[in-house]
């Protein structure tokens, strides 16, 4: 206990040493020789989840409050009875995709996860419904795109596409000529190439069955 | 875990344990399956709130050995169980009703999750037919809480509601602690059953790594090597992991200074020579200069909380970062992991300890840390023609109580206070309210911490008129138990700490910040029937504080403070920690 009443002694912030170094937003010690800002990259993320309720919110929740970016969700079952495949695309700087992988990880529901490499194969299905009055270039354009009919009326000709993300943004482009009444689009659904597991822990060939908790992450 | 459970509590509380689990509850019920399961996971005490639909797992524990607390309000229960984890090293277990209960219980259960304090929420929920209908006190509790727990479960069935039970208690202390929630509808609780709830086991998909990998040990004990700068950061995780003794251990052999978090306070002793005390926002300056100048930061359970590291930019600014943690996901969250271990605190640090060819040299840089230590010292000034001081107070109370005194406290200045000039030498005495930064938490926690702690040791709970007032109904319950707490109010008539960024960064704009209408402290802990003292002066401290610690039961001081001291040293928000303010005018 001292008597100075103009706070805590010692020298004042100017007067202190300070370093040169910094870290930029990610944390990153900043090199001056391989500095780098991380630009955001695209990337699809698989999970083989336990099939009980809320697992969906789950996902989604923990996207939501830690805004990772979500370009789509998709899921269905596998042929495991209890498992599910969540397949989420997402768009993030490198540490983002980093978090994203392992708080998907922690949670409880979750049996593995794993990012997919850039040659996995990819799919999404999409319904367009366009306007009937050209029914034969709407063929044409539905044939090009190796697409199917569902619905043809007077009024409105529904077709189904599918295929990797570029080749419907292409489709829908196509398309759009005739009048696009609505659109329906699964997002991207996803497997590894070959014999590559598309998750840890994954067996090919047998769906997610022998699947292990993710714990070796890091 | 059953190690940490060993380490904190005493061998009479071994005898306890015996004797709950000699007259096991029969299980006729989802509700006796239930206890039979708290039973069965060693749970000796819980805090709860009746209500509706929680009737059949109270009348359930009617015939258990497991002591019920009543608290006064649901948010009690959490905080308690919270804090009673803390100080025993095993999940806290509370309890509430449905609805109005359940979101009570929300505070409680955030804060848990913030400080990842290992804590079994369970809840009456509406009969699952009626869920869904927006029946008499139903709310979608494990929507509400799915963001603020580890996990949570919806019981589904009698026959397997004890296994849930078992296994949620199970996860709440798996790997990196946190809270874990179950929902209870009321059928599930009524329900017939014989079935024997299995062994309490984490989920399989949520075992965590203890054991690191060879190779991140061996690149963190090379970083450690090089470094001619080296400061260990000691987290919570430290405490919680219970691997004080051995990253003391590890500190005092190859001579590196240790800074630790607000969680992590009591990790290394707060007296030794290498010790810096906390660093962050309020830390000592020595710390954050330390932090500002190291080469390795070896950091170990910290989750690198803005509080701490101020800017991100300015963060350890030249250190390669070592960061020890249980939690991959911890890992390069907020700062860049350059040297990643992933495992149990404890265990990392003695392999990289044995991976080290030979300690890093560090003299120069243990001196310069000692000179900042000279250069910067936490220190007030309490002229005779002024109010008292808070820090004086807590000066006070430190000296007046045992060495291993559990302390609690709210949140705001008079917790900064608490931290900075109690001087903390163990691990779980430190009690508190970091992450989520809880007004109120002081007092349903030094409940927590009371029932949980020895009856020889000593709990104190350092609060604020604003924090105290909160919680306040609490005392009723410390009384009913004859709970010997001491509260030491440090009371400003402010809500402190906002009154001091007022006049910091608002102009001095004081809205809303004035309590000088708080009740008479004293003759209301009177009213609870608690005892209560008025202290005004310097020369009135010392006898109330004996007083107060004297009686056998809950007691109150109400220690009138300066209303105008404020908290130094100071980061500002986002700032550098090396450019920590001494001085309003330095902000």
């Amino acid at each position: 206990m001292s008597d100075n009443r103009t706070g805590l002694q010692g020298p004042a912030p100017d007067e202190r040493p300070h370093p040169d170094g910094r870290r930029n937003a990610q944390g990153i010690r900043i090199d001056p020789e391989a500095e780098s800002e991380h630009e955001p990259r695209r990337t699809v993320f698989s999970a083989i989840v336990e099939d009980e309720p809320g697992v969906l919110s789950r996902v989604a929740g923990l996207a939501a409050r830690r805004q990772f970016n979500i370009e789509s969700l998709t899921v269905g079952p596998t042929t495991v009875e209890g498992h599910s495949r969540i397949t989420m695309v997402v768009e993030e700087p490198e540490p983002g995709i980093d978090q994203i992988e392992k708080q998907l990880a922690k949670l409880k529901p979750v049996i593995s996860v794993g990012e997919l490499d850039d040659d996995a194969v990819r799919a999404e299905l999409v319904l367009l419904k366009v306007r009937g009055e050209d029914p034969d270039k709407v063929h044409a354009i539905t044939e090009m795109y190796d697409g199917r009919t569902l619905d043809a009326g007077p009024e409105t000709i529904t077709v189904q596409l599918s295929g990797d993300e570029r080749k419907i943004d292409d489709a829908v482009d196509a398309f759009r000529r005739f009048g696009i009444i609505e659109i329906a689009r699964t997002g991207q659904t996803a497997l590894a190439h070959g014999s590559k597991k598309t998750v840890p822990g994954e067996e090919p060939g047998t769906s997610g069955e022998p699947t292990k908790p993710n714990t070796n992450t890091q | 875990m059953s190690e940490r459970t060993a380490a904190t509590t005493d061998p009479d509380a071994t005898d306890g344990a015996d004797d709950s689990t000699e007259t096991p509850t029969e299980i006729t019920s989802g509700s006796t399956s239930v206890v039979r399961a708290l039973e069965n996971a060693g749970v000796e005490t819980a805090f709860g709130v009746q209500g509706g639909a929680i009737m059949p797992i109270y009348d359930a524990l009617y015939h258990s050995d497991i002591r019920h607390v009543t608290m006064a309000h649901e948010q009690g229960a959490a905080h308690a169980a919270d804090a009673y984890g803390v100080v025993r090293g095993d999940p806290g277990v509370c309890l509430a009703t449905s609805g109005p209960g359940a979101t009570n219980l929300v505070t409680g259960i955030a804060d848990a999750n913030m400080d990842s304090d290992a804590v079994l929420a369970l809840t009456g929920q509406v009969p699952s037919d009626m869920v869904g209908s927006d029946a008499f006190q139903e709310t979608d509790t494990t929507g509400v809480t799915a963001p603020i727990t580890k996990h949570n479960y919806f019981a589904s069935s009698p026959d397997t509601v004890g296994d849930t039970v078992g296994e949620a208690f199970a996860l709440a202390a798996e790997g990196r602690p946190g809270p874990t929630l179950v929902d209870l509808p009321k059928d599930v609780s009524l329900n017939e059953t014989d079935r024997e709830p299995g062994p309490a086991q984490a989920p399989e998909t949520c075992r965590a790594r203890t054991d690191p990998a060879d190779s991140q040990v061996e690149a963190a004990a090379r970083a450690i090597e090089r470094a001619e700068k080296p400061l260990l950061l000691f987290g919570g995780g430290v405490v919680k992991a219970d691997a004080a003794e051995v990253a003391r251990q590890f500190a005092t052999e190859h001579r590196i200074p240790v800074v630790t978090t607000m969680p992590g306070i009591g990790a290394m002793p707060e007296d030794h020579e290498l010790c810096l005390s906390w660093a962050g926002m309020h830390g000592t300056g020595y710390a954050n200069m330390a932090i500002t100048h190291t080469d390795c930061l070896i950091a170990v359970g910290t989750r690198f909380d803005d509080r701490l590291t101020g800017g991100i930019d300015t963060f350890a600014p030249e250190a390669e970062v070592v960061h020890i943690d249980i939690d991959p996901a911890e890992i390069s969250k907020n700062v860049h992991a350059d040297y990643p271990v992933v495992g149990d605190a404890g265990r990392a640090i003695e392999r990289v300890d044995a991976e080290l060819d030979e300690g890093p040299d560090a003299r120069e840089w243990v001196d310069q840390c000692l000179t900042w230590k000279d250069e910067y010292p936490m220190d007030y000034a309490a002229p005779d023609n002024e109010p008292l001081k808070p820090q004086f107070v807590v000066e006070a109370l430190d000296e007046a109580t045992p060495d291993e005194t559990i302390v609690t406290s709210g949140v705001g200045q008079h917790q900064m206070w608490a931290a900075q000039y109690w001087t903390f030498t163990e691990p779980r005495r430190w009690v508190s309210s970091h992450g989520l930064g809880t007004m109120g938490y002081g007092l349903p926690a030094a409940i927590g911490a009371r029932v949980a702690a020895d009856d020889d040791e000593t709990v104190v709970c350092v609060d604020g008129d604003a924090s105290f007032l909160m919680t306040i109904q609490e005392l009723s319950v410390a009384v009913r138990e004859n709970l010997d707490i001491t509260v030491a109010i440090l009371n400003n008539e402010y809500i402190g700490m906002v009154r001091q960024w007022q006049d910091a960064f608002f102009e001095g704009r004081r809205m809303a910040a004035g309590y000088e209408w708080c009740p008479q402290f004293d003759k209301l802990a009177e009213a609870f029937g608690a005892r209560g003292w008025t202290v005004d002066s310097y020369e009135e401290v010392p006898d109330a504080i004996e007083e107060a610690l004297a009686y056998d039961g809950p007691s109150v001081i109400d220690f009138h403070v300066d209303p105008a001291e404020n908290v130094y040293p100071m980061v500002s928000s986002g700032g550098a920690n090396g450019k920590f303010a001494l001085s309003e005018d330095q902000l």
